[in-house]
């Protein structure tokens, strides 16, 4: 891993436990009564705080999950730097549209 | 032949946060596709309603374990790597999955 | 188990494609697992391949698998590792075997200078002397990496060695940061740039074997973990 990546990777993480640790809080409260569509898009619908929340949320794994899935392709995957970094450039992307998409789902879209 | 090298705490450690990290990389797709159903919120309750089934809650609560395990975990490890060098790396595993337990615990107090 | 009894000893034979042979020798009170290779490439089958020259811990040059954990042969006890009766002696891991119990130790070395562990003076012999304090917080941590003694115990106790062959190594990276720490050094940032770059401190897992298994005690997973920090400390600043 470079320099570069490192930092990335470990700045990604410190921005991620106090993401996690909230989400983890967030999933503990919403099962209490048993999981609806209903209960979940009124507590995300028309929320700039729960688009930011979960949209920043979203850009930061997609990095570090890829990033991370780069370090596994080269020491476990016996794959050569660039395919992994390919592998993981596809990864991140793939992670970043999907979980927009669900933000906007949740957040924006679609008739309650 | 090698494998008694490997038998301490911070291999298992490792092992433990590079397998939820995995984990937790292929079922963020899956998840993000699960939310992006919510444009339609009767689908979104649909899915929701597949995911009553005892397995697939047991294995919610297996991804929200895994999430708990990487992120204590990982906070474990940037404290090792940016703080000044502690002797009580092994204190720290077990109180990291201790953490990552409680987490368990209460999550399966909430479904229930 | 009473001395005349004796023991098994599988030992490894060829180079990376080979096998276990399998000896009997004699125990005795007091007796190191070097001992019983010396006994039996003297007694048994002279054609056995390894490596020693002090027989007390200092040259760093006796190192081998010994029931699946990397070790100095001469200060391990048979006494100690011998589970039931039975002695299991490879080559260590993580380096190409020459013949029997003897690796190369070239790439090893490489590695040591891939992480930019000499020192590289900034002054001529004519200058004064630079004073450099004991107590200073640098001297201290030099003082901590510094006693290694090149053995490569730790380099084939390391899981990121063996999963991918260019990374830099415990040895080589606790080399780089006892250099770091050398205030004399005339381009300290070399030594983050050598260290921090692909395959080096930044894909440590923190495993911490190299730890367990050094013989003279020392924490390369400590030396890396500073060797990260002043890394990205340096990465922040601009100055890498």
């Amino acid at each position: 891993m470079t320099a570069r990546l490192f930092l990335v990777q470990r700045l990604t993480a410190v921005i991620l436990a106090p993401l996690v640790l909230v989400h983890l809080g967030v999933i503990v409260y919403a099962v209490r009564n048993g999981l609806s569509a209903g209960e979940i898009l009124d507590r995300t619908r028309g929320s700039l705080g729960w688009a930011a929340f979960y949209g920043g949320f979203v850009l930061t794994v997609s990095v570090h999950g890829a990033i991370g899935l780069r370090a596994a392709l080269i020491e476990w995957g016996g794959q050569g730097r660039r395919t992994a970094a390919r592998v993981a450039l596809a990864a991140a992307l793939l992670l970043l549209v999907l979980g927009l998409r669900a933000v906007w789902a949740v957040v924006g879209g679609g008739a309650p | 032949m090698i494998r008694p090298a490997r038998n301490h705490p911070g291999y298992w450690a490792f092992l433990l946060h590079r397998l939820t990290g995995l984990t937790l990389v292929l079922f963020l797709p899956a998840h993000f596709l699960v939310l992006g159903l919510a444009l339609d919120a009767a689908a979104l309750d649909g899915a929701i309603a597949w995911t009553a089934r005892p397995l697939v809650k047991f294995g919610e609560w297996g991804i929200v374990v895994l999430l708990a395990a990487h992120m204590t975990g990982g906070v474990r490890l940037l404290m090792l790597e940016l703080l000044p060098w502690s002797e009580r790396q092994k204190t720290r595993i077990a109180v990291s999955l201790g953490l990552a337990a409680m987490f368990g615990v209460a999550f399966a107090l909430g479904l229930v | 188990m009473s001395p005349d009894a004796g023991i098994e000893v599988r030992i490894w034979r060829g180079g990376a494609q080979g096998r276990y042979e399998t000896f009997r020798a004699p125990r005795r009170e007091n007796q190191t697992v070097l001992d019983i290779v010396t006994w039996i490439q003297r007694e048994a089958d002279p054609t056995l391949a390894y490596r020693f020259a002090c027989r007390v811990g200092v040259c760093g040059s006796c190192a081998m698998t010994v029931n699946g954990k990397p070790r100095w042969t001469c200060r391990t006890h048979v006494s100690k590792v011998a589970s039931g009766g039975r002695l299991t002696i490879a080559p260590l891991r993580n380096l190409t075997v020459i013949k029997d119990l003897a690796c190369e130790m070239t790439p090893f070395f490489e590695k040591w200078r891939r992480a930019r562990g000499r020192f590289e003076a900034a002054i001529s012999r004519d200058d004064p002397l630079v004073p450099v304090s004991p107590e200073s917080p640098e001297r201290r941590a030099a003082d901590a990496a510094i006693e290694c003694i090149n053995c490569a115990v730790c380099h084939a106790a390391c899981d990121v060695v063996a999963w991918r062959g260019d990374y830099l190594g415990p040895a080589a990276l606790n080399r780089a940061w006892a250099a770091w720490n050398d205030v004399r050094d005339g381009d300290r940032t070399a030594v983050l740039a050598a260290a921090g770059a692909e395959a080096g401190c930044g894909n440590c897992h923190s495993h911490q074997s190299c730890a367990e298994h050094c013989p003279v005690g020392i924490n390369p997973t400590r030396s890396i973990a500073g060797l990260k920090r002043a890394g990205l400390a340096a990465l922040l600043r601009g100055a890498l």
